[in-house]
């Protein structure tokens, strides 16, 4: 089986964010940047399903030169092979331009599976799996808490408000996966020096048969008109329990109008 | 004035209409004249509600396989109007579903979307609260229709009473969608609580509550106030309370009018799924605990003493 997982360098979800002054994009030099942490997830289904049936993992991200670490800690995990996708050209791409070059990134290439984590930390869309489904035309079975492969099938419980929905496909589909799923393993130190070894092809945008116009900020179908850090809310109120926290918090409530 | 087309988004169990829509529909009336998308069977118990927030006509897609399959028979009608009426916008629910339908409707129309948007104004400029509530920003599409996903809670519904007549709508469900097909449907008990993004009022449990037994502590206050029970992730991955109620930036994002947090202690991930509660309650028994940063009211204590006094209160109040 090919398995490609999707992986994206997000800063540290422990680390302050914010946006450029000069173009309204993520500031992404400053903070640390780590995996996407439900990347992690999609990681590791690919290689469990993988171990299971049988078949190479492709790790693919599109992100500035620095990301390269981000595939790295992929394939330290034990991801076979890397694709990273990385162009000046797609600074500040929106997630249609994004989609646009995953899609085109994993085209062609016979995969069976392609995996994404639910969301990505900075952003918090959660449409490029959808995205890429719909310019790949093939099935889309997202928010997975189980994936289970058998023969040409993939089968997936999808988590909805109410439960979970089962969703059955052939292959290939494009799955995302929820952090319940199962539990990422660490590289080992042989992980990591055998990571240092495996191939990874970087490509640019012409390489992959886009148009340098189509992607980055000047081609965004949205634009940001400004933004203003959120104006620190006033201090409350904080009293010491002394026996009688719980009714000084109900009249607050009765103050408030909530009771 | 042109339609905007708001997918109206209902319980799949019982079918009833999720406040949500009512919000999107009274945000839909800013940019022209709404007009609802009803997927499945149950909009005739609907429409007088529609009607209510200013729907005059709610399009109907049932029968012929529109919930057999996920997300993508959405995206085949609503495409399929798009090119049929020209709206001026398409308005979705900031749902797993409602985002995965917006970003496939982007593509497939050749339009920029702009998901979790809080309030858009009459010329269509969208505020999103971004990094966990610490930024504001105000953007818009440029090219295409525009497609918006709109947070739970971010305005109050307002009443615009008119006629809402039902309009049948033909469902050709494309090939691509018939790829994935839903073979099950399991609905988890939710105990008779709201739902998580939608209520009013949320209390939410950490660590402090120091167990899954601790949890009625919590249940009982939420019930007093007909509230939803939240669980910060150090609760959830301890197996303490259902996944599906973490609040955080890896769980839900509830915007409600009240939140009650106890024995959280306000990590910058679980804030991400909070910060933008109207009012916020903390009980914490640590002073320094950086939640209280976010309180408007906070009590320095023993939530196994405060909480049940609070409960009691509060039953006691409602007499
Ligand atoms: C990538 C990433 C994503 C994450 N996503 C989320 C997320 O979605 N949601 C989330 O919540 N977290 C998330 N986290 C985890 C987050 O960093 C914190 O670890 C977590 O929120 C801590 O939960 P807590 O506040 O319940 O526990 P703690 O931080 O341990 O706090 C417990 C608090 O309870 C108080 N307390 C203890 N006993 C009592 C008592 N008897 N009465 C009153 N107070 C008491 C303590 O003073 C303390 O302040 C994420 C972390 C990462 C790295």
């Amino acid at each position: 089986m090919k398995i490609a997982v999707c992986v994206k360098q997000v800063p540290d979800t422990w680390a302050e964010k914010t946006l450029r002054p000069e173009d309204s994009t993520l500031d992404r030099e400053a903070p640390d940047g780590v995996l996407n942490e439900l990347d992690e997830y999609a990681v590791e289904e690919a290689l469990q399903i993988a171990e299971a049936h049988g078949g190479e993992v492709t790790v693919v991200s599109m992100g500035p030169a620095r990301a390269a670490e981000t595939v790295r800690k992929a394939l330290s995990m034990g991801a076979d092979a890397g694709i990273h996708v990385q162009d000046d050209a797609l600074h500040g791409s929106d997630a249609i331009a994004t989609s646009a070059v995953l899609a085109a990134a994993l085209e062609g290439k016979g995969f069976d599976l392609i995996i994404f984590g639910s969301e990505s930390t900075d952003a918090r869309m959660s449409v490029i799996p959808a995205m890429v489904a719909e310019r790949l035309g093939i099935a889309q079975l997202t928010f997975a808490q189980r994936v289970s492969v058998s023969g040409s099938d993939v089968t997936i419980e999808r988590v909805t408000d109410y439960g979970f929905d089962t969703i059955t496909a052939s292959m290939p589909a494009v799955v995302s996966v929820v952090e319940k799923i199962n539990e990422p393993r660490y590289p080992s130190f042989k992980g990591i020096m055998a990571a240092k070894k495996k191939p990874v092809e970087t490509l640019g945008v012409s390489e992959l048969g886009l148009d340098v116009a189509a992607v980055g900020q000047a081609a965004a179908w949205s634009a940001v008109e400004d933004f203003a850090a959120r104006p620190p809310k006033p201090a409350g109120t904080i009293v010491a329990d002394e026996g009688e926290g719980g009714a000084r918090i109900a009249s607050y409530l009765t103050e408030q109008k909530f009771i | 004035m042109a339609p905007v087309l708001v997918l109206a988004e209902h319980d799949a169990a019982n079918g009833a209409v999720k406040k949500v829509t009512l919000e999107l529909l009274t945000l839909a009336r800013r940019l022209g004249e709404p007009v609802a998308v009803w997927f499945g069977a149950g909009s005739g118990d609907a429409l007088e509600l529609l009607g209510q927030y200013g729907a005059s006509t709610v399009y109907v897609a049932d029968g012929s396989g529109v919930t057999d399959h996920p997300v993508v028979p959405m995206v085949d009608v609503l495409a399929a109007l798009v090119a049929d009426v020209s709206p001026a916008a398409v308005l979705v629910p900031s749902s797993a579903d409602g985002k995965e339908v917006a970003g496939r409707l982007a593509v497939r129309t050749g339009s920029g979307v702009i998901t979790d948007a809080v309030d858009i104004d009459a010329s269509g400029v969208a505020t999103q609260s971004v990094f966990g509530g610490s930024t504001v920003v105000h953007s818009k599409v440029t090219s295409g229709t525009p497609i918006y996903t709109v947070r739970s809670n971010s305005v109050a519904p307002e009443a615009a009473p008119t006629t809402c007549t039902a309009q049948p709508v033909s469902v050709e469900v494309s090939d691509v969608a018939k790829k994935a097909t839903v073979t099950d449907r399991t609905v988890a008990s939710k105990g008779g609580r709201p739902e998580l993004t939608e209520a009013a009022v949320v209390v939410s449990g950490g660590r402090g509550v120091g167990g899954p037994e601790g949890f009625s502590v919590i249940e009982k206050l939420a019930d007093s106030l007909g509230a939803a029970v939240g669980a910060s992730r150090a609760a959830t991955d301890a197996g303490w309370y259902p996944h599906q109620y973490q609040v955080g930036q890896t769980g839900k994002t509830v915007s409600p009018q009240l939140y009650i947090a106890n024995g959280i202690s306000g990590a910058i991930q679980h804030r991400a799924g909070m910060q933008t509660s109207k009012v916020v309650v903390v009980v914490n028994k640590d002073a320094e605990a950086p939640i209280f940063e976010l309180a408007d009211f906070g009590v320095v204590g023993d939530l196994f003493e405060v909480v049940p006094q609070l409960t009691d209160e509060i039953e006691k109040r409602a007499n």
